[in-house]
């Protein structure tokens, strides 16, 4: 087959035609892919939240989007195991940090799990594991509210050599109990949160 | 103040070339001469704020609004494309001296990958903005300007250390792509120092 | 035959990292890890596979002088797709090389290999070279990301070697990617001599 001529009129038919069946096949895979990265995102929170309250079926009774005292918005999920709380601090150490917090009624941490990190990779990054049960960190079943590192007179070990970081992380966990349960400080933007 | 920490942070903090890489083809390709890399760099800004201005745009207004936000990638490359096109022929009339100044790397800069990247971190808003409410066209495109800098003073610099590093004796397998590749890291190196400086700052403007 | 040597010349000769050292922004962008290089070495296989097959099928319908849009529209596309069922079927994959998927588009590997091999060649040929090309790209990737991931952690695959605190973290962070490639290629050029 001869090549076309480049003239304007084969340049306009041809470009058309490719933008077309491009576009056709993309509007396909979206139509396809959508509900299944919708089902994706929505399993990887209710994953999510069970980790976090300790395993098990969870029933999330309400879904509440509050804002923390620093402005931050904040995601509440009310359960009968307790409370899961997408909570977020900005000043990580590489940027923002998001984690997912469990909590009981009382305001006692069940477990956590970080969502997003911009921290340095193979040190901030361990913020994952270093505040689990068994861990050096350890500070599951403490009481969230006024957790800090030693460094600033707290009881918290802080990750070898990524202060920020702690810091950034405990904040999100004591700002997360502050708003999930409604603490005078925190700049609610819904009140009466005691649902039990 | 906040701008003022956008503009430190993109530059130093989390320069796109040394710590984001982005933008590594032109850093390596065209770093021979400290005079070809600030014509590179003041193309490379010049297009860079246009096209995330642009492409801000189009997200905001055209893709938002009807759903197509799956169009993201094939938009905004095109976009950048007619861009560069039209800002060649523009300059072209208008000023021919900056267009001998600078035509040689417009063609270029469509495949650098630094525009692509930024146009989409501004329009997705995922970008790093401490200290402002909302992340928005100004701030977008001012972020745009800031990395533009950021990658003009990392090749500037580079390009100033090859020049040196022409002159010197290299053991043979290590000359060309090899050297200059180590000598990105010593720099990249450097700028790591200035690492957690972005929250000294924010802490010292009272942006907590 | 003539597959097999279109094939090897991508794996060795023109090995896009080490020899022709194309698409350095995703090699040293996702080499954190070997995990993270195999996966964006063979996402970039993927498209670039397909990418050369239907640019080599439409070469003959394009006119010369809107030759590079329509290129582009077609790699773009093609990455949007495979972004979209990476989102769908891998979310893990997504979260680590984020930003660089969608930046395949400008990896000049894929639209070099366009204009160089797939607008010139048999459909056939064409998907030989990309995957030639593209396992070369996957196989330095994946080199550079264990080499990263040994000196810096101790560990490659996420199987330790020896104790993390002998790992000379910088190997992680940004400087040691330049450093640790530039060192691959220093080594390339020897063994290229010998």
């Amino acid at each position: 087959m001869k090549k076309l001529q480049s003239t304007w009129y084969n340049m306009a038919v041809v470009l058309t035609l490719i933008s077309v069946a491009m576009g056709a096949a993309l509007a396909y895979v979206n139509q396809v892919t959508k509900p299944t990265i919708e089902q994706e995102q929505q399993k990887a929170l209710e994953t999510g939240i069970q980790k976090v309250l300790g395993g098990g079926d969870v029933k999330v009774n309400e879904e509440k989007t509050l804002t923390d005292a620093n402005g931050e918005s904040l995601q509440v999920y009310y359960t009968d195991k307790g409370m899961a709380v997408k909570a977020s601090d900005p000043k990580g150490f590489g940027g923002r940090l998001v984690a997912l917090v469990g909590l009981d009624y009382e305001g006692n941490i069940l477990g956590y799990e970080v969502l997003e990190t911009k921290e340095t990779p193979g040190l901030g990054a361990k913020a994952q594991t270093w505040f689990q049960a068994g861990a050096k960190g350890n500070i599951i079943g403490k009481r969230a509210g006024d957790l800090a590192v030693s460094k600033d007179g707290g009881d918290v070990d802080a990750i070898t050599a990524s202060t920020i970081t702690s810091r950034a992380f405990l904040r999100i966990v004591n700002n997360a109990a502050a708003t999930a349960m409604g603490k005078p400080d925190a700049n609610t933007s819904a009140t009466g949160l005691h649902k039990n | 103040m906040a701008y003022i920490l956008i503009f430190i942070t993109a530059i130093f903090v989390n320069n796109v070339v040394l710590s984001q890489f982005l933008g590594i083809c032109p850093f390596l390709g065209v770093s021979k001469k400290v005079e070809t890399a600030v014509g590179m760099s003041a193309a490379v800004a010049f297009v860079l704020t246009l096209a995330t201005l642009v492409t801000y745009l189009i997200q905001a207004h055209v893709l938002v609004p009807f759903g197509l936000e799956y169009l993201q990638t094939i938009a905004f490359i095109l976009v950048i494309a007619a861009l560069v096109q039209m800002v060649e022929i523009i300059l072209k009339k208008v000023s021919p001296a900056l267009y001998q100044a600078l035509g040689v790397f417009l063609p270029l800069i469509t495949t650098n990958c630094c525009i692509l990247g930024v146009a989409i971190l501004v329009a997705d808003g995922t970008y790093d903005h401490t200290g402002i409410e909302t992340a928005g066209l100004l701030t977008g495109v001012w972020f745009a300007l800031s990395t533009a800098l950021g990658f003009g003073l990392a090749l500037v610099v580079f390009a100033a250390i090859r020049e040196q590093l022409a002159m010197m004796n290299i053991p043979k397998g290590m000359q060309g792509m090899s050297i200059a590749l180590v000598t990105a890291g010593l720099l990249a190196m450097a700028f790591m120092g200035f690492s957690g400086v972005n929250n000294g700052l924010a802490h010292l403007f009272g942006l907590n | 035959m003539k597959a097999l040597r279109i094939f090897l010349n991508g794996v060795v000769k023109e090995n896009p990292t080490f020899v022709l050292l194309l698409g350095m922004c995703p090699t040293l962008g996702t080499t954190s890890s070997a995990i993270n290089g195999m996966s964006m070495g063979l996402a970039t296989m993927v498209v670039l596979v397909f990418s050369n097959f239907i640019i080599s099928l439409i070469k003959d319908i394009v006119p010369n002088m809107v030759r590079i849009p329509a290129f582009v529209v077609v790699i773009a596309s093609l990455v949007t797709i495979l972004q979209m069922l990476i989102k769908a079927y891998a979310p893990e994959v997504d979260k680590s090389l984020g930003l660089f998927i969608p930046l395949i588009v400008v990896n000049c590997i894929i639209l070099g290999r366009a204009e160089a091999f797939a607008a010139k060649n048999n459909p056939l040929d064409s998907i030989f070279d990309g995957l030639g090309i593209g396992i070369g790209f996957t196989l330095a990737l994946t080199l550079l990301g264990a080499v990263r991931e040994l000196l810096g952690t101790g560990r490659v695959f996420d199987v330790a070697l020896f104790p993390e605190t002998y790992g000379a973290l910088l190997f992680v962070l940004a400087p040691g990617a330049f450093i640790a490639l530039g060192y691959l290629i220093a080594i390339v050029n020897k063994l290229k001599k010998n």
